[in-house]
């Protein structure tokens, strides 16, 4: 089971879970995806211990896509 | 990177060289001058202090949230980094990540970059930088794993994106470091 998830004021929340088999499961995961994306989240999807990739997709055979906030200078 | 260290370095030269030499020539001049001489070191002395604290004061600690939003954050945290970083973290609030440019300290709002060895006696310069998520809500370690993604995505970004506060030595950041972060500082010098 896959799921994508927002760090958000509660730690994370889970936004959406799907198995690549089920194809409504993947769908409605792909329509929360495109709408963190709208909503200014960057999506992230661990490549190993010290990598990491933005995707502008939804991976659909990645086991966790991590939806984060822009980071800004201080 | 290392034309920054270098900037900076001059930069702290600059402003501790004229006042050491201001000292000498008036206790050349006039012994009597000592107090003088004095504050003139001791200026010599503070400046390159308040620009180390500047730079220690992007890795301290900020507000927390509520226990339950931090326990589930540092479980993500600790999901996304090994088991040598997840107890350094426990132990100084500092996630630490080896990257190309250097060994980084991430913090919540802040990361330190301890660039590679110059030589084997000297250590390479810490680079402090001013680095955050726009969102004060998010739990203390959901900042981290933030800033930690962002830098794995694109260090050289990460770097760009980031303001400069301080580079410099690693013994005089150190200083100025909480107690508890200083061997987070150490471990990474020591890469």
């Amino acid at each position: 089971m896959s799921r994508l998830i927002r760090m958000d004021r509660t730690g994370h929340t889970t936004l959406a879970e799907w198995t690549a088999e089920d194809p409504t499961s993947v769908e409605a995961a792909v329509v929360a995806f495109r709408r963190e994306l709208d909503q200014g989240y960057f999506a992230m999807v661990t490549r190993g211990e010290g990598h990491a990739e933005q995707v502008k997709t939804l991976p659909v055979d990645e086991p966790l896509v991590i939806m984060r906030l822009p980071i800004a200078g201080g | 990177m290392h034309r920054a260290g270098v900037v900076w370095t001059l930069t702290t030269v600059a402003h501790v060289v004229p006042f050491i030499a201001v000292a000498v020539v008036l206790m050349l001049l006039q012994p009597l001058a000592f107090p003088v001489a004095a504050i003139a070191l001791v200026h010599a002395w503070i400046i390159p202090e308040l620009y180390a604290a500047r730079g220690a004061g992007v890795v301290r600690p900020k507000s927390r949230a509520a226990a339950g939003p931090e326990r589930v954050a540092l479980g993500l945290l600790g999901d996304l980094v090994g088991h040598e970083a997840r107890e350094l973290h426990a132990q100084t609030g500092l996630a630490i990540e080896r990257g190309r440019l250097g060994t980084w300290l991430v913090a919540e709002a802040g990361a330190l970059l301890v660039r590679p060895r110059r030589s084997r006696r000297r250590p390479g310069l810490v680079h402090c930088y001013c680095v955050r998520v726009p969102a004060p809500e998010l739990p203390s370690a959901d900042r981290v794993a933030h800033l930690l993604l962002a830098l794995r995505a694109d260090e050289q970004g990460f770097a760009t994106v980031a303001n400069l506060a301080f580079a410099g030595a690693p013994w005089r950041l150190r200083r100025r470091l909480p107690a508890a972060m200083a061997p987070a500082l150490d471990r990474a010098a020591a890469v």
